[in-house]
């Protein structure tokens, strides 16, 4: 049973990783597709980040000469911490062997390996428009990564685990209960995921305004296969926030291993539906966020995120007062 | 007349708007110009023109001022070697970068000018050769710098003792020094379809301490151009010193042609360049309303905007054969009529942009987000634009009330009653305001011309050829701000100079001021705010 248990932990493990790797630019597309129509426009269609990144798989580099190695390595640096953290977060099981090996707070430490690289990147072809956007991405960041914790913190009390499958189990399988503390954690989530994803109001993803730019700006001096591997890393990390926040908010659906063991046909195909369910909602409602809002005069982003980091410490508060 | 001064006497200008023309000496230019400023006038254009081939003439330059009572136009005859007049941009700082390109264009230059780097011109033609001289030879200009001048350093001019740069097209810009100050240079490449134009910032951190602009890249010769063109051919080129302002450009050739042809269109003509004009505006301030929106990430309002501006761009296809009515306009008249179901059109297309624009305007009003960007961005109090000589639609916006079209109204605007829309808080947010109130403005003015359109199946009187050593004046309140043309034909009346002149002249010296103190990010959204044009200065 238990060697049984193992070959499909690693087989879901192996699957889920492929099927995020798939499934992340469908998410950007679908984001952008509703923003489109939320416009009155008709939109480039679904599969427009696909069409991209076969685009820029295709293209030559262009590569700086006084470039480092550093420059060239980032992009792969970037797409491996992503797709790393997206295999930690559990999507549509809870316990895969590589969950155990990563907590909550690791989490947070690949996401930051990630950003130094970039910002390292960013500064090495000593363009003005690099070390811009990466004086910014570290103002934008340095608010946001104790926001996030705080939030994962919050989540991780009311579990007695910083485990993420741990989280997930005792939220999802237990006594459904209402946890007031999590309601501000949800909020403050929100905001990190918009700051640290470069969605407006902090950042705009679309712009062509090389001076307003925050992750645009770190990456102009990419091209091609690099480019591709930013774009494609840049998609699994809003893919892997958007399920660290259905994992921490609404885990109801996500399936254990173990009770997929002689159930083939019930739990996997739930876990499934479920997670494109919450999915397509999470991308509208993100789509429907950036369609209400303008983007912020860059210095309130500070406030913006010191709200997020304020609305986490009450979430924690709320959770010793109450125990809820 | 517009002023008195003891040296200045002044003849008025046939036409259809109050111009006067003066002959001076050099040495009254600064005081006579005092004058206008104090009277709370300013500059409108300046440029030169090579006469060297008519007995007992030179080098002239002419500077257009205007003031309450209309376009007072001074002339100065130079000397043929040393072409030389008295700086005026510390009366009017507008003047500097103009003496500036009269310099690289011409060859004359104002002594004592505090600033003479040069302008348009980059490495296209060497600093000793001149353009716009008739002796020039385009060939010899572009041989290869090496062989005839040298290649670094500041050298001595042979017209004068003042230094001009000869290198490719080394540019010193203006240094800031101090701890933590760096610099970002932005362009002419930029990441996004605009025009080119490079922008220097010194900046600490996020604020910006200084800006410089450097221009010239769209150079094309058009003011060399015209010199070989006919009077009809050059109406098509003036359509096209600036796109978005294509009917501005025509009319005022058009007008400046008519006015040294002494011929007046018929009034069906005039009012349907009136109508042209405001279908101009219309469509650009749609458009810019939505850039707006754009540059502070609501594509919700850019969308919105655009489709309104696509239906207007449509509509002119549909009725007048071009989308931005390039062509339309020709010396003498209009080049297409208007029939009954194309009114009815254009009615139906009033109606819904009115009740659109209102709900955007209500949107955009009502979103804290935009609002928070827009109010305090990129501030020009009206005591510096005044100095500075702001004009046009950002120059209402910071209570510069100057509008051609209501203070010397030419036919058929004298029948229109055209309310000026001013503002006084001189920022973003008011730029935006103004756009709406003369959107809406247009909109009521193109119902009225609807109604009122005269009958008549005479659409142009043509004008074959002009008079010669004729000199005509047009100006014509665009969008963006008053287009000024200025013709001289020689003795056989053929063009001999055409200067067409945009007010981005005036006004891109004072988006430098209008960004100091602000943040870097928020300058696209402030340069979007007075959406000047590269290619009509540059020429």
């Amino acid at each position: 049973m238990m060697a049984m248990d193992q070959t499909l932990g690693i087989l879901f493990q192996f699957y889920q990783s492929l099927l995020v790797v798939l499934l992340a630019p469908l998410l950007t597309g679908w984001v952008s597709q509703c923003r489109a129509w939320l416009q009155n426009r008709t939109g480039p269609g679904l599969l427009q980040p696909y069409r991209t990144l076969r685009k820029l798989f295709h293209k030559d580099a262009v590569i700086a000469h006084n470039a480092s190695p550093l420059f060239r390595i980032t992009p792969y640096i970037l797409f491996g911490c992503m797709w790393l953290a997206a295999a930690i977060i559990p999507i549509i099981a809870v316990d895969l062997p590589f969950s155990p090996a990563a907590d909550v707070i690791a989490l947070v430490g690949v996401f930051a390996l990630a950003r130094v690289f970039i910002a390292l990147a960013a500064m090495d072809i000593g363009t003005a428009f690099g070390a811009l956007g990466a004086r910014r991405e570290m103002l934008v960041s340095f608010l946001a990564e104790p926001a996030l914790l705080m939030v994962l913190f919050t989540a991780s009390l009311i579990s007695q685990s910083t485990q993420l499958p741990r989280i997930v189990e005792a939220l999802a399988h237990h006594q459904f209960v209402l946890y007031p503390s999590l309601a501000f954690a949800a909020l403050a989530f929100v905001i990190v995921l918009l700051a640290e994803n470069a969605r407006i109001p902090v950042d705009n993803p679309g712009t062509h305004l090389e001076l307003t730019m925050i992750h645009e700006a770190m990456i102009l001096e990419y091209s091609a296969r690099h480019l591709a591997l930013i774009e494609w890393a840049s998609s699994l990390k809003l893919f892997a926030y958007i399920s660290l926040g259905i994992a921490l908010f609404f885990p109801h659906g996500i399936a254990e291993v173990g009770a997929m063991v002689g159930n083939w046909g019930g739990a996997l195909p739930l876990a499934i539906t479920a997670l494109l369910a919450k999915l397509v909602m999470a991308g509208a409602g993100l789509a429907l966020l950036e369609t209400l809002l303008a983007k912020m005069r860059i210095f309130r982003a500070p406030e913006f995120l010191g709200t997020a980091f304020l609305l986490a410490v009450l979430g924690l508060l709320i959770h010793f007062l109450l125990g809820a | 007349m517009p002023i008195t001064h003891p040296n200045l006497r002044l003849t008025r200008l046939d036409g259809a708007i109050p111009v006067w023309l003066g002959e001076i000496n050099p040495d009254d230019l600064p005081s006579i110009c005092q004058n206008v400023q104090d009277g709370g006038g300013r500059l409108v254009a300046l440029w030169g023109s090579d006469a060297r081939e008519l007995a007992g003439k030179s080098f002239a330059l002419h500077v257009a001022l205007v003031n309450e009572a209309g376009l007072i136009c001074l002339s100065l005859a130079l000397d043929a070697v040393q072409p030389v007049y008295p700086d005026i941009s510390r009366i009017f700082p507008a003047a500097s970068r103009m003496q500036r390109a009269a310099y690289d264009l011409l060859g004359i230059y104002a002594h004592e000018g505090h600033d003479h780097r040069k302008w348009v011109r980059h490495a296209a033609w060497h600093g000793g050769s001149f353009p716009l001289r008739k002796d020039f030879d385009a060939a010899q200009s572009r041989s290869p710098l090496s062989n005839s001048l040298p290649l670094a350093g500041e050298r001595t001019n042979e017209k004068g003792n003042l230094e001009f740069s000869d290198e490719p097209d080394a540019y010193p810009f203006v240094q800031v020094e101090g701890q933590g100050v760096h610099e970002i240079p932005v362009g002419p490449v930029h990441a996004g379809t605009i025009e080119p134009g490079h922008f220097r910032f010194s900046v600490v951190g996020e604020k910006v301490l200084r800006l410089e602009e450097r221009f010239g890249y769209t150079h094309k010769g058009i003011e060399k151009r015209f010199e070989s063109l006919t009077l009809q051919q050059g109406v098509k080129l003036a359509g096209r010193v600036s796109g978005d302002s294509t009917v501005a450009y025509a009319w005022a050739y058009a007008m400046a042609a008519e006015s040294i042809a002494a011929v007046t269109p018929p009034d069906r003509a005039l009012w349907l360049r009136a109508l042209f004009l405001e279908r101009e505006r219309i469509a650009n301030h749609l458009g810019d309303l939505g850039y707006l929106g754009n540059d502070v990430a609501l594509s919700f309002g850019f969308a919105q905007f655009w489709i309104l501006k696509e239906q207007v761009l449509r509509n002119n296809a549909a009725l007048f054969g071009h989308r931005y009515l390039m062509d339309k306009i020709i010396p003498g008249g209009v080049a297409v009529d208007l029939a009954e179901p194309g009114m009815q059109t254009l009615r139906d297309e009033c109606a819904m942009l009115e009740h659109e624009a209102r709900l955007l305007r209500g949107i955009y009003e009502e979103h804290a987000g935009v609002q928070d960007r827009f109010i305090g961005a990129g501030r020009v109090e009206p005591k510096l634009a005044a100095q500075l000589g702001l004009c046009g639609l950002a120059g209402r916006a910071s209570a510069q009330a100057w509008d051609a079209r209501v203070q010397f109204p030419c036919a058929p605007y004298d029948r229109l009653d055209v309310q000026m829309a001013t503002y006084r808080n001189g920022d973003v947010a008011a730029r935006v305001i103004v756009r709406f109130d003369e959107l809406f403005e247009s909109l009521r003015l193109q119902r009225e011309i609807l109604a009122n359109l005269m009958q008549g199946a005479e659409l142009a009187r043509p004008i074959g050829k002009l008079p010669g050593n004729g000199f005509g004046i047009g100006m014509v309140e665009g969008w963006r701000g008053e287009v000024l043309v200025a013709i001289h034909t020689d003795a056989q009346g053929n063009l001999t100079r055409v200067h067409p002149h945009d007010p981005s002249w005036q006004n891109w010296p004072v988006l430098e001021h209008a960004v100091l103190g602000n943040i870097v990010p928020d300058f696209p959204l402030i340069n979007k705010s007075f959406n000047l044009s590269y290619s009509g200065q540059d020429l």
